[in-house]
């Protein structure tokens, strides 16, 4: 089958475009209602069920909601920065959708279709940059608004953003040498041709790689820059209406886009079990895989495999999204210099030792000239488990996050008689 | 009663595991998620059962003619502590007394139920009702008439078959 080209290829393009960024913003406004639904579930309450069945309106009744609200300009803040900043926010947490592949080729009587935006050959790349420029938004609205709590979130979110950007690249690199490529498409490609997705043989890149990007969308644990009992509301205090708008649909943006990342690079991407789905260009050809002496083997596209793969990458996304709410509403928020000793205390050297590992083991297993294939990634996956498994052993026991109880033998006594009292009746002392 | 205070046992900072912390925490969360048993009320669908002795908006009983059974005697404005209500009394050809106008403002009535407590001829009452939002400020003013309108039973510290508490 050849891929679509000239005239249809443009109105596939502008389609996927259309439909794709649509699907998103779609997704971002009903992880909204379900973060609240979720959240009320996991409090005994029932969440909005007013607005349509099951109040599966919602979000369409906040949009407007939010649409008619007054919009508030602070009378010292920096009119220019300050109406930037949501933009600066909002633009990258969506654009990096557009190198994530989200099913299997379709096929069309013009020819194959690929489900990407654009399979740009930087990939992860491109990805890495445009959420490094979110971090710029959220400093920018912090420091533009000129209130001091909305600068210190600003100050927040840049030392946080900056210290987790180190493991969540470290981490990637790992998946990167075991792909050979940072295009999204091959590591989905290469985790079909491995016959496991990389959450197992990079299990310990995997755990870095959640905590990373958990940091990296600002939720909890790691909601440092807009810690709500400390900081009002952070960088966006001063926000109302569809600038404050902006800043949630980016936050939920930025979850949506960190979810199909994490479900791209190490579940499979739309990869479902069986080698029933791989597809791959090859030579300008679509193949499935390649024969035992080598040769391309044709890939067989059809729409339903489209339709299913397609779903398997949702309900994979889905996964992560709930992963994010139901964190958030477990654990409570570190405290500023903890989320600094996680991520340079304990997530940068262990990444930087398990890239080592992997890099080593990688290097070991073709010098023995071992398949890449399932062995290959069984191999790996011992490797890695043990490593984690150390891991979680040596740095897990109070130091990386200690309680109260660690911090007792620093305690001071103190004295449970108030001075005023022990004062009276001390002897002696008029 | 003394207060007793339980002092919490925290393990050691060396067996204490972030991790497993974490995620009984998180099995915790999934059980109330799953949980289909909830403690939200759905409010207008679903009622609070109210006190016997709820003190809500105010009732005037009303003779079988429709007549205000209140005497116009001056008693519920003058015992009233929050002073909510506006009495001026009229007196009829046969000498009888009746209001000319009866004001409650359930704005600033707090609901004490004085009032009832003091009617000589059992007119004004509490009432078990405690919805009355309108969206102007004077429409809480209740006069005569919408006095005598509420249709919601008034409380029970008032029996209606012991009219006198005897």
């Amino acid at each position: 089958m050849e891929p679509i080209s000239g005239m249809p290829a443009v109105i596939a393009m502008a389609a996927k475009n259309l439909g794709i960024f649509t699907l998103v913003i779609l997704v971002v406004a009903y992880a909204t209602y379900a973060e609240r639904r979720v959240s009320a579930f996991i409090q005994d309450r029932r969440g909005p069920n007013r607005v349509g069945p099951f109040g599966l309106l919602q979000p369409i009744a906040d949009g407007i909601k939010n649409i008619l609200k007054e919009e508030t300009l602070p009378a010292t803040a920096s009119r220019l920065f300050f109406v930037l900043a949501p933009i600066m926010v909002l633009v990258p947490s969506l654009v990096t959708f557009a190198v994530i592949p989200i099913a299997a080729p379709l096929p069309t009587p013009w020819g194959v279709v690929d489900m990407i935006i654009a399979d740009v050959p930087i990939g992860i790349l491109y990805v890495l940059a445009f959420s490094s420029l979110a971090v710029y938004g959220v400093v920018l609205g912090g420091w533009a608004s000129n209130n001091k709590y909305a600068f210190l979130g600003g100050l927040r979110a840049s030392a946080q953003m900056v210290s987790y950007e180190v493991s969540l690249g470290l981490s990637l690199i790992a998946v990167l040498m075991l792909a050979g490529n940072v295009t999204l498409t091959e590591v989905v490609w290469q985790q079909q041709q491995l016959g496991m997705w990389y959450a197992f043989p990079l299990s310990l890149a995997f755990i870095l790689f959640v905590i990373s990007a958990f940091a990296e969308t600002n939720r909890l644990p790691f909601d440092m820059p807009e810690a709500e009992s400390e900081l009002v509301t952070g960088y966006h205090t001063e926000y109302s209406a569809m600038k404050f708008s902006a800043f949630m649909i980016s936050e939920f943006g930025h979850m949506v886009t960190a979810s199909a990342l994490m479900a791209t690079l190490f579940l499979g991407g739309w990869d479902l079990p069986g080698a029933w789905d791989n597809a791959f260009w090859y030579n300008g050809q679509l193949i499935s895989g390649f024969a035992a002496n080598g040769d391309p083997i044709l890939a067989n596209p059809a729409a339903w495999k489209t339709l299913l793969t397609f779903a398997g990458f949702a309900a994979k996304t889905g996964f992560f999204l709930l992963l994010y709410i139901w964190i958030r509403w477990t654990l409570p928020r570190f405290r500023y210099d903890q989320v600094m000793a996680l991520g340079w205390k304990v997530m940068l050297p262990t990444s930087l030792g398990y890239l080592m590992l992997v890099a080593m083991t990688i290097l070991v297993l073709d010098e023995v000239g071992l398949h890449f294939g399932f062995l290959y990634g069984l191999v790996l996956t011992l490797v890695s488990g043990a490593a984690s498994v150390a891991c979680v052993f040596f740095l897990d026991r109070g130091r990386t996050i200690a309680g109260a109880a660690a911090t007792a033998s620093q305690k001071v006594e103190i004295k449970t008689i108030p001075t005023a009292v022990a004062s009276v009746h001390a002897p002696g002392r008029h | 009663m003394a207060i007793s205070v339980k002092v919490m046992q925290r393990p050691e900072p060396e067996s204490t595991s972030y991790l497993r912390a974490a995620l009984s925490g998180m099995a915790l969360t999934f059980k109330h998620m799953v949980n289909p048993a909830k403690v939200t009320q759905q409010y207008p669908e679903e009622m609070t059962e109210l006190s016997p002795r709820w003190r809500g908006t105010h009732v005037m009983e009303q003779h079988a003619d429709g007549r205000p059974k209140c005497v116009a005697c001056g008693l519920c404005p003058t015992v009233c502590p929050a002073n909510c209500i506006r009495l001026v009394g009229g007196e009829d050809d046969q000498g009888n007394r009746y209001p000319i106008v009866y004001e409650i403002d359930e704005f600033r009535c707090i609901f004490c139920g004085m009032c009832q407590e003091v009617c000589p001829v059992e007119a004004i009452h509490v009432g078990r009702h405690f919805e009355n939002a309108e969206y102007t400020r004077d429409r809480f003013v209740y006069d005569l008439d919408r006095l005598m309108e509420q249709d919601h039973p008034s409380t029970l510290l008032w029996d209606p078959s012991d009219p006198s508490s005897e």
